[in-house]
């Protein structure tokens, strides 16, 4: 039934999960219907926003929402799975645990504040580079720019945030 | 609705699930929507659907506002079950679709 471009998708993704400890959901048929619609989403917005909310279209406006989201890793946490259960906690990848339903967090937590204030006093490390967070895992790096993708999670350079430090 | 003549109790739950409204919102690409979809369908329940990422303009707008008014955070798959009262049913849960619907 899936394509081959969702064959290939998951078997990325999968290598890229392993590679950096996440798991996707061992279910593979779900999995693939995941995969095709996150290709959807691509055709359809120009990049892989989550296919189980309902993307605005712009990416600025979807930018936590693209695949790996911002809610991944507390949901994993949480939860053992992400919103879609296409990422998921060890147990359940080992099929010790079965998926449960996952609520929407998005939303639910205030903005980070005072980001713009703080960006002025705080943000360098003692050598002059800024720090950069990757919203989607948390990686730290101490560079001009942030990297064109994270090397933990893959996700793209506009996922980064400055990071107060020290 | 007033009854004036005599009905059996079996074709009087016939009547009611006959009644009964249920309408889910999806999305195309959601893999627990599927999975919402596929339990209605091997359930027999007698539904609507809408994929709301399918739809544009003016449709969108009045499926989004439905949704909403059930789902304030306007999540799917969202299950409305109509039936004198409404009940609402938000992501793919299993045991409270089966205790909405009287499965």
């Amino acid at each position: 039934m899936s394509s081959e471009e969702a064959q290939a998708l998951r078997q990325r993704l999968k290598s890229e999960a392993e590679a950096a400890g996440y798991f996707l959901n061992p279910d593979m048929d779900f999995v693939l219907d995941l995969m095709e619609g996150l290709l959807t989403n691509e055709e359809r917005y120009g990049y892989q926003a989550c296919p189980c909310r309902l993307a605005e279209g712009t990416r600025e406006k979807d930018l936590d929402i693209i695949c790996p989201c911002d809610y991944r890793d507390p949901d994993l946490d949480e939860y053992g799975a992400c919103y879609c259960a296409l990422y998921v906690s060890e147990e359940i990848a080992l099929a010790q645990k079965e998926v449960e339903p996952v609520p929407e967090r998005r939303g639910t937590e205030p903005e980070p504040v005072g980001e713009e204030h703080e960006e002025e006093l705080v943000g360098f490390t003692r050598s002059g580079m800024p720090v950069w967070r990757c919203k989607v895992c948390g990686y730290l790096c101490a560079r001009s720019q942030p990297p064109l993708k994270c090397p933990i999670c893959k996700a793209d350079k506009d996922r980064f945030e400055r990071f107060p430090w020290p | 609705m007033a009854r004036n003549f005599p009905v059996r109790d079996a074709d009087l739950s016939k009547e009611v699930v006959k009644l009964r409204k249920v309408k889910l919102y999806a999305l195309s690409t959601c893999g627990w929507c599927r999975k919402t979809k596929r339990f209605l369908d091997a359930n027999d329940v007698d539904y609507e659907y809408e994929y709301v990422d399918l739809l544009t303009g003016n449709d969108k707008v009045r499926a989004l506002a439905e949704v909403e008014q059930h789902n304030p955070r306007k999540s799917f798959p969202t299950v409305v079950v109509q039936n004198g009262d409404t009940q609402v049913v938000i992501g793919y849960v299993e045991s409270r679709l089966r205790e909405v619907l009287g499965l």
